[in-house]
């Protein structure tokens, strides 16, 4: 295939993994890497790469619409980025020291937990947690706009949320991904952060973890420009449009279906590691 | 007029910032990208065995360089780093505001934050 070809082919595939991954919340990114390797032949270091850049181009342009909104708490966010950025560093050296049939079958793994946690349902709103020390030293709790006027929370298991946003750091480096799935739980499930503030605050942490690890794959010669150019403005593009019919959408069916197929790429992510296929 | 520095403020700030950055990034990918198909464009692709990338497409001196030198590759890689340096900028950013609220505990975890993120950009590592 000459340049020009496969420019346009990753920028439509990008584009379209922008749009469904705007509308269904799974992020474009974990798409991305699956079909550069395993349906264009991409070496799995260039397609993580350029994927990661792709990653702080969407929850960029996303923060920058959420943050007006006032539903993302900064200070919960910048002191879990202690965490992501440290993890995302550690993860990013594992990177180049880990076989890619191993990486393959680990982002198989993390894949398939991804469309599973998705097409999940969550609790909108958590019992008022017990008071925690750390939580209320580091002035946590907050509010955010809900349709009966502002509405507080507070939050809880600070070290817990602490120690797994560590974790989700360390696979984005690894994996070159935004693992906002890994970061909703953390905040949803260990630290009692209504779904609506984890999902956006999120969001506005994934830009800041991608940005750590991308310094470690960029002074190791992963991201090539020919590749990340047509990712990066095709995820834009992409998920810029799906964000505007967001509001519009029935994403109730799209998300399983979406879901479906990122299960299916998983698998196949796995098979093709564990095969031996991906050098 | 610290006063008038609110969290609200800030992240409408931030915000802004984002999306300037964001668009400044594309804009500059996608003028070297036009570049680089325009004289590249007929080749054929290098993807499928891992390589690694030549050093002038390695570190933010040698991209700037490369970049203001005029060479399509490097404009693009230099718009890559536009785009990776927009959320260090809002982290920078967010030291500041904090400072001007007068929130000493905040300012130091963002410090931190950005001395990690600075760390990793400038090759502090080496692996």
């Amino acid at each position: 295939m000459h340049v020009w070809e496969f420019t346009l082919v990753v920028a439509a595939v990008s584009a379209l993994a922008g749009f469904l991954g705007a509308l269904t919340g799974l992020g474009g990114g974990v798409v991305i890497t699956p079909v550069l390797t395993l349906l264009l032949g991409v070496d799995l270091r260039y397609a993580i790469g350029a994927t990661l850049i792709s990653v702080i181009a969407t929850s960029s342009g996303a923060a920058a619409a959420y943050v007006r909104e006032g539903y993302s708490n900064i200070r919960i966010g910048m002191f879990l980025e202690i965490a992501t950025t440290c993890g995302a560093i550690l993860g990013a050296y594992l990177a180049v020291r880990t076989p890619t049939s191993a990486l393959a079958v680990i982002f198989g793994g993390v894949l398939l937990y991804s469309a599973w946690v998705s097409s999940r349902g969550h609790m909108d709103q958590h019992p008022d947690p017990p008071p925690d020390r750390l939580a209320t030293a580091l002035r946590f709790h907050g509010s955010y706009p809900a349709p009966d006027g502002l509405r507080s929370y507070r939050v809880t298991r600070v070290k817990s949320g602490f120690a797994l946003m560590f974790g989700a750091g360390t696979l984005s480096g690894l994996l070159g991904i935004g693992s906002g799935a890994l970061k909703v739980i953390a905040m949803d499930q260990a630290m009692r952060i209504p779904f609506k503030v984890s999902t956006t605050t999120s969001n506005f942490m994934i830009g800041v973890t991608a940005a750590a690890s991308a310094g470690v794959y960029l002074n190791r010669g992963y991201v090539d420009p020919e590749l990340a150019m047509p990712v990066m403005l095709g995820v834009l593009a992409g998920s810029a449009i799906g964000a505007r019919y967001l509001p519009r959408a029935h994403t109730g069916r799209l998300r399983t279906l979406f879901a479906l197929v990122v299960g299916l790429l998983a698998l196949e992510m796995i098979y093709s590691g564990l095969a031996g296929r991906l050098r | 007029m610290p006063g008038r520095w609110n969290d609200e403020l800030v992240e409408r700030v931030i915000g802004s910032l984002l999306r300037f950055g964001v668009l400044l990034a594309a804009m500059v990918v996608l003028g070297g990208g036009i570049a680089l198909l325009v004289g590249h464009g007929g080749q054929g692709t290098h993807y499928a065995v891992f390589r690694g990338e030549p050093s002038s497409l390695r570190s933010i001196p040698a991209i700037a360089g490369g970049a203001f030198g005029g060479d399509p590759r490097s404009i693009v890689q230099f718009g890559l780093l536009l785009l990776i340096a927009t959320p260090v900028a809002r982290v920078a950013f967010s030291v500041v505001a904090f400072w001007l609220e007068k929130d000493r505990m905040y300012v130091a975890i963002t410090a931190v934050v950005l001395a990690v993120l600075v760390f990793s950009l400038t090759g502090g590592y080496r692996g």
